[in-house]
């Protein structure tokens, strides 16, 4: 039997730790992920799980200890926001490269400056090109889900990449809801035990990891990490499927919300899928065909999907919580508006900026946007590019 | 800790096998042979390397020239890296992943760049966490591998790419940072500084002692580069003696907070000495230039005395 509490992100991606009982983490404290280290190292203070924490003396080291744990055959996470996740920013690129299936529980939060602790997808969004699965919660319950869905995915033989699983910075982080969990040796079942091929503390089998390469090896390297995240897409609709076994609850690339039929979608990541389907169903009561399209796998980008996704309404927003500075929009306007170009798809598109610094998202501003689309498919209004939503 | 054997610890295996691509007469190779050869027959070890020389010479894809586990991640991070390493052999052993009879050490190697400066907090945080693990410095006392920068280990008056001496100026401004002590001063059970002199006895005992001391080691290791130093490369032995007969160089151990020096010369030869075999001194034999290496000796005095006082405390 499932069991129902209440809970924060941050306790939901903790609880999901504890199930698994890793080998090691090393982590550093960042506000809001904070309280991940924190409650893991109550874990282990109580007896409750055998992982070991180091407690380093910054993210940089947290990565780096990471990718030697790993490399040494451990299942190996961290936690971090924001200013750490960017200093690891070179780490997660060796974490990459050298093919290490690392858990990385990030816990969204804008970039300076000026500094602000609050929620955007700076961090996340910043790491886009760094060779990392990226997979986005909207709440409590998805954090949980893809936490124990990560492993699976990152240690697959054929992926054998790191993993980073998203969450909104206190909106979700912090903020107390229901949330179902699973029995213990369910999750253990699911998980199961890692068994890497080759690592450092193999006896009588030394490995070198790292190596320097000339010029005739990179290119090569780089494209064997681009086929990983390609196995990648299957193997994460394969874990989803088997989840769904043992949960109850389906996860795809994204999760659609009234789309089939729908003349206007909104498309975009995290917490705010949920105020945006609040005033879907607004519409909907008032007679307008409004959707969601709510993005969970970012990387690797399921660009065709989202093409077909969309390809059957008139007009399209994309949301993105993160400036690019660009100057034409955000890092999922250019993705997506790029993925329905291939596609053949020439739907009207609005790029939106939403929420920097944790600004609020209301139902008003979702209905406003899909207010927006609606003049221009309605009343021919030349659609402006890109909008900020909310700046004062 | 036995006796030496020289013609026994020599006969040992090599562990860092031959076809590397490090220059001839260069000290840092001779240094790593040196330290793994204190490794007891039967323990395996991971080796881990900050980004420098040594790395980009001995580990070319699909090349590896260590016969051991051995991880390069970065510049900066050699510290951090293998205490993820050694924590992870700890968590595995406990579970019984890993087979109780089998035994791992943990050596790490960075240069002076990667280990007194960009690396520094790395190492500080490694240190102070007291992760059973040994991190050797090989001190060329430059950024040697991009070209010959000054780095917080390059002494007072060399001459480097960054800090070129010229009509207005003398080389280095600064003093070197004296990394031992302060790595000592982590309270850690053992810090060694050595360098390769007469039968390698010191080298070969301090590397032994800092592999098999529980928690925490580090070696200072003094080795000359014939590119940012400009002497012979038949001359290294004699560079590192002239080092340590100089007191530029003291060989001495601190074993957990004892201070002990290991040899003290019979007669302190003068710093001329040894400067007067590089290149990157050159300048200060001008005529003009005798103050300057006043102001040298009196700096390694006033070290050695320092040195002097902490080892009879």
């Amino acid at each position: 039997m499932a069991i129902k509490e209440r809970m924060s992100g941050n306790e939901a991606v903790s609880y999901a730790i504890k199930q698994i009982n890793p080998d090691v983490m090393p982590a550093f404290p960042i506000t809001p992920s904070t309280e991940i280290p924190q409650m893991v190292s109550t874990y282990i203070a109580n007896g409750e799980i055998d992982t070991e924490f180091i407690p380093v003396e910054s993210e940089h080291s947290s990565m780096s200890a990471a990718i030697g744990a790993s490399a040494a055959g451990a299942r190996t996470l961290t936690a971090t926001s924001s200013a750490g996740l960017a200093f690891m920013w070179e780490e997660l690129l060796l974490a990459a490269s050298n093919r290490l299936p690392i858990a990385l529980a990030l816990v969204l939060r804008t970039l300076s400056g000026p500094i602000n602790i609050n929620c955007d997808h700076s961090d996340g969004m910043g790491a886009r090109d760094t060779g990392w699965i990226q997979i986005y919660a909207e709440n409590n319950q998805e954090a949980y889900d893809n936490f124990i869905q990560a492993y699976r995915i990152a240690e697959h033989k054929d992926v054998k990449l790191p993993i980073m699983i998203c969450q909104d910075g206190f909106i979700t982080s912090h903020a107390v809801e229901n949330i179902e969990l699973l029995e213990d040796e369910k999750v253990k079942n699911f998980v199961g035990e890692y068994q890497p091929e080759e690592y450092l503390l193999n006896p009588g089998k030394p490995i070198s990891v790292g190596p320097y390469a000339v010029t005739n090896y990179v290119m090569e390297g780089k494209k064997n990490q681009l086929i990983a995240l390609e196995n990648a897409k299957q193997v994460i609709l394969d874990v989803a499927k088997e989840f769904a076994g043992i949960s109850g609850r389906e996860y795809g690339f994204f999760g659609e919300y009234k789309t089939e039929d729908a003349d206007y979608i909104i498309l975009l990541i995290g917490s705010a899928a949920g105020t945006a389907k609040d005033a879907a169903d607004q519409l909907r009561k008032e007679g307008v065909k409004a959707g969601i399209l709510k993005l969970r796998v970012f990387r690797p980008f399921p660009a065709k999907e989202i093409a077909q996704a969309l390809k059957n309404c008139k007009a399209a927003a994309i949301l993105d919580r993160c400036e690019s500075y660009n100057t034409n929009g955000g890092v999922l306007g250019s993705e997506v508006t790029a993925a329905l170009y291939q596609n053949k798809i020439m739907i009207e598109t609005v790029n939106y900026m939403y929420g920097l610094g944790g600004r609020d998202f209301t139902v008003e501003d979702a209905r406003g946007v899909f207010e927006d689309l609606r003049n221009i498919v309605e009343h021919n209004a030349a659609p402006e590019q890109f909008k900020y939503i909310g700046l004062r | 800790m036995s006796g030496y054997n020289f013609k026994e610890v020599m006969s040992k295996p090599e562990r860092l096998a031959p076809g590397h691509r490090m220059c001839a007469g260069c000290g840092a190779t001779i240094a790593v042979r040196a330290v793994l050869r204190a490794l007891h027959e039967g323990d395996h070890a991971v080796i881990g390397n900050a980004t420098g020389c040594l790395e980009v010479s001995s580990f070319m894809y699909p090349y590896t020239s260590w016969e051991d586990s051995y991880i390069h991640n970065a510049f900066e991070n050699a510290g951090s890296t293998l205490s993820g390493v050694e924590t992870a052999y700890r968590a595995l052993r406990k579970r019984g992943k890993l087979p109780a009879d089998e035994t791992f050490k943990f050596i790490t190697f960075g240069g002076d760049g990667g280990t007194y400066d960009i690396g520094f907090q790395s190492l500080s945080g490694a240190m102070e966490r007291n992760h059973d693990m040994v991190y050797v410095c090989y001190d060329n006392g430059a950024y040697m591998n991009t070209g010959i920068q000054r780095s917080s280990a390059t002494p007072m008056y060399a001459d480097t790419t960054t800090t070129p001496v010229g009509s207005h100026s003398n080389g280095k401004m600064q003093n070197r940072k004296d990394l031992a002590s302060i790595i000592a001063d982590h309270d850690v059970p053992y810090v060694g500084q050595t360098t390769m002199i007469g039968n390698f006895s010191d080298i070969h005992k301090k590397s032994e002692k800092a592999i098999y001391t529980e928690g925490a080691s580090f070696l200072n290791i003094l080795t000359p580069c014939p590119r940012g130093w400009r002497y012979n490369t038949a001359e290294i032995m004699k560079i590192c003696k002239l080092a340590v007969e100089t007191c530029y160089w003291p060989l001495f151990e601190v074993d957990h907070g004892k201070w002990i020096l290991s040899y003290e010369p019979k007669k302190k030869l003068p710093i001329e000495d040894f400067l007067r075999e590089q290149g990157r001194f050159k300048h200060l034999f001008k005529p003009g230039n005798e103050d300057l290496i006043v102001q040298f000796q009196a700096e390694v005095d006033r070290r050695w005395e320092e040195l002097l006082y902490k080892c009879a405390r």
